[in-house]
């Protein structure tokens, strides 16, 4: 039943909005939905992996509009150099995207260091870089490896470093911590003044304009004529300073992005008008979200498991009594089980054409494969040959045989291999999150992009309470499906 | 009933049956005796088709054996294996009424028929409850032997049945075979290495040495009449002597 709701979002017809894995995506795309439900049913799928997962969205209808950055759109997406709206509008055209409504602030990209390391080392621009090269960079993955990044930067200026990835939410700590020198930073963050850093100018602009703008598909003013005209009041309304105000709201003083949406809004400040301490671990724990987290995370579990079961153990069957089948079988879904999640996940995306519920379930079936083929067919072959060959003489037929004596005396391997494959299950489902499908992930993401312990534990206690639960579930299932005479 | 025609096995290139022709007695006990690695179990298992001649055909009441006919043919027959074959997820009644149940027989038929069997095979009917691992080795066989006649088969096969026993236990259990046998009448073939055995149940006795037959007959004909010098070693071994003629 919860596959149907699922689904149904689908089917009911809802503007849907998506946002990027940080901060100030997070609080426009909230400022969007809040936006929009005033005129219409509206949604807000937020926190996506990366840009790239968030254009393959929008290119195949799972989600009508996002908030990005001109420059972004042009070297990324479009593999151009000219970021004006004309220029970009009419590269989206063909793909039935535009973009409008550039929201009144820039953006841009800057490498930035410790303010007493500049000037101990006389760090002015980032042509400055290039003559220490044993200064530790670590960067953002994305912008490690978009072309508008990491390489381009290089190139135009000549510098010898390696940058290391990591999350964007961990690098100013880190930069603090002297783990690393040198980061990549959002000219709007919060944590600027924080923690002291010095923004070295891009004295060759090497970097693009980024204004801040949405990308959405050309059939959303027609279908939601009410929504997309609010949206567009939103143009001019945010300046830089707002921004950061916003940022600051969220990292630093630890409101929630609908809180600070909403304030933005109202224009009025958030309710408690002072810092208040950061929400405690409790709090965010047993947060408004908890029950549809929840759900959502065992759907995919539960959902996932049933169809792998369904799958696996026939074939687990199949390779048992056909001998030459065994292996091709048991290499193939071993294989499925060497390839990174993310990338699967990824992969699933255009194959399937949508973001969200579907390529997830796909993706945690494929994962729980492997130990219930694996385990069917070696309870099925471990069966001494006497009691095998006992059935035969008896004048059982084959199928009367699987289910009356193989098939039980295997229950225990059968069992076992299900039990495993639902527990990794629950820690695999988190990455869910990163696709929009939801579960405990989601908090795990937010509270990375944000560096929020707490967050980040309250999405990650649970996902581990889960498997701890599923297992002694299992325990209990153990008793009831084994045959008492095998305990 | 079962007739082996020139039936031959060899298993990975070695040869464990060379062509034997072998038609068991109706109502008689055979005794197919022999050391290890003769081809006695080998033969057996071809009689209930466990195994494929290589050549030869296998026969039940004239029949070719085929995977169409072999479950059919499998009813008629009782097979017990040494260390009795019980499904370990099953208690004694379960094991001994699986075949019965899966093919619809009458409940109560059912029900009687065990009863019958436990009285048969001095098998106590309320420890029928037990399972396999809660029965000592004898009590196991017993079950197994209740087991293979619940349909009442025309043939009995044992696969050295009794040899994984403590010596009383086995004593014990050839005494009551044997009073089952002739009480049955049914044609029963019986693996053994055990010379003393061999004689205690064969009407006839054959013996394999490597493949082959190489004699067939009483114990008298086999200690009075070697047919070679295999036999006479073989018979020597097993400190046979007269007094055993005279059962």
């Amino acid at each position: 039943m919860l596959l149907l709701v699922a689904s149904g979002v689908a089917a009911q017809d809802k503007l849907v909005i998506g946002s990027k894995r940080f901060t100030e995506s997070y609080i426009l795309g909230e400022i969007l939905v809040q936006t929009a439900r005033t005129v219409a049913p509206a949604e807000h799928k937020q926190g996506m992996g990366n840009t790239g997962i968030l254009f393959t969205a929008l290119k195949n209808g799972s989600i009508d509009l996002y908030p990005d950055y001109t420059g972004t759109v042009a070297r990324e997406l479009l593999k151009t150099d000219a970021s004006d709206l004309g220029s970009l509008n009419r590269g989206l055209a063909p793909l039935g995207l535009g973009v409008a409504v550039p929201l009144g602030f820039e953006d841009t990209y800057a490498l930035a260091v410790l303010d007493t390391e500049a000037n101990r080392l006389g760090l002015r621009t980032i042509r400055d870089l290039a003559s220490h090269p044993e200064l530790r960079i670590g960067v953002s993955h994305e912008f490690l490896n978009r072309s508008d990044g990491w390489p381009g930067l290089k190139r135009a200026y000549g510098l010898p470093q390696t940058p290391r990835g990591l999350d964007h939410g961990l690098a100013y700590e880190a930069l603090a911590a002297r783990q690393i020198d040198v980061t990549d930073i959002y000219s709007t963050d919060a944590k600027i003044e924080k923690y002291g850093l010095r923004v070295l100018s891009d004295d060759r602009h090497f970097f693009p304009e980024y204004s801040a703008v949405l990308v959405y598909r050309l059939d959303v003013p027609r279908r939601f004529p009410a929504a997309w005209s609010a949206i567009q009041n939103l143009a001019g309304r945010i300046d830089a300073q707002a921004m950061v105000r916003m940022n600051a709201q969220a990292e630093l003083e630890g409101k929630s992005f609908a809180a600070i949406a909403a304030a933005f809004l109202a224009r009025t400040p958030p309710q408690e008008g002072q810092p208040t301490k950061r929400a405690t671990f409790a709090s965010l724990l047993f947060g408004p979200d908890f029950w549809r987290l929840t759900g959502q995370h065992l759907l995919l579990v539960f959902a996932s498991l049933a169809a792998a079961a369904a799958v696996g153990i026939p074939l687990g069957i199949w390779a048992a009594r056909t001998r030459a089948v065994a292996q091709p079988v048991l290499a193939a879904v071993g294989l499925i089980q060497t390839l990174p999640s993310l990338a699967l996940l990824a992969f699933l995306i255009p194959v399937l054409g949508t973001i969200g519920v579907w390529p997830a379930l796909v993706a945690l079936f494929a994962y729980a494969l492997l130990p219930i083929v694996r385990n069917t067919e070696s309870g099925l072959s471990d069966i001494a040959p006497a009691l095998r060959e006992s059935a035969q003489a008896l004048g059982l037929p084959a199928m009367a045989r699987l289910r009356l004596v193989e098939l039980p005396l295997a229950a225990r391997s059968i069992l076992a291999g299900i039990k495993t494959s639902a527990v990794i299950n629950v820690g695999t489902a988190t990455i869910a999150a990163f696709i929009g499908a939801g579960g405990y992930g989601e908090r795990i993401v937010t509270g990375l992009a944000l560096n929020d312990n707490a967050m980040l534990l309250a999405g990650a206690v649970p996902a581990a309470a889960l498997a701890l639960l599923i297992h002694a579930l299992f325990e209990g299932l153990d008793r009831a499906v084994i045959p008492r005479g095998l305990r | 009933m079962i007739a082996l025609d020139s039936v031959s096995k060899s298993f990975g290139g070695r040869r464990v049956l060379g062509a034997t022709s072998l038609a068991p007695a109706l109502g008689r006990t055979s005794v197919l005796l022999g050391p290890s690695g003769c081809g006695k179990s080998t033969l057996l298992r071809l009689m209930i088709g466990l195994l494929a001649p290589d050549s030869g055909s296998v026969s039940f009441d004239g029949v070719p054996l085929s995977p169409a006919n072999i479950d059919e043919a499998r009813h008629r027959i009782g097979y017990v294996i040494q260390d009795g074959g019980l499904f370990p997820h099953l208690n004694a009644r379960r094991n001994v009424t699986l075949l019965a149940s899966y093919l619809g027989r009458d409940r109560s038929w059912v029900d009687q028929r065990v009863v019958e069997l436990g009285s048969l095979a001095h098998f106590p009917v309320d420890a029928l409850d037990r399972f396999p691992a809660q029965l000592s080795g004898g009590e196991r066989q017993r079950v197994a032997l209740m087991r293979a006649l619940m349909l009442d088969p025309e043939v009995l096969l044992l696969d050295e049945p009794l040899a994984a026993l403590d010596a009383i236990t086995r004593h014990e259990l050839q005494t009551e075979l044997r009073q089952i046998f002739a009480r049955l009448r049914k044609t029963v073939v019986l693996v053994t290495h055990d010379l003393h055995e061999a004689a205690w149940f064969g009407d006839e006795i054959i013996v394999m040495r490597e493949g082959r037959i190489v004699q067939r007959g009483r114990l008298d004909d086999l200690l009075q009449r070697p047919a070679d010098p295999f036999v006479a070693e073989f018979v020597r071994a097993q400190r046979a002597d007269a007094r055993l003629v005279a059962t």
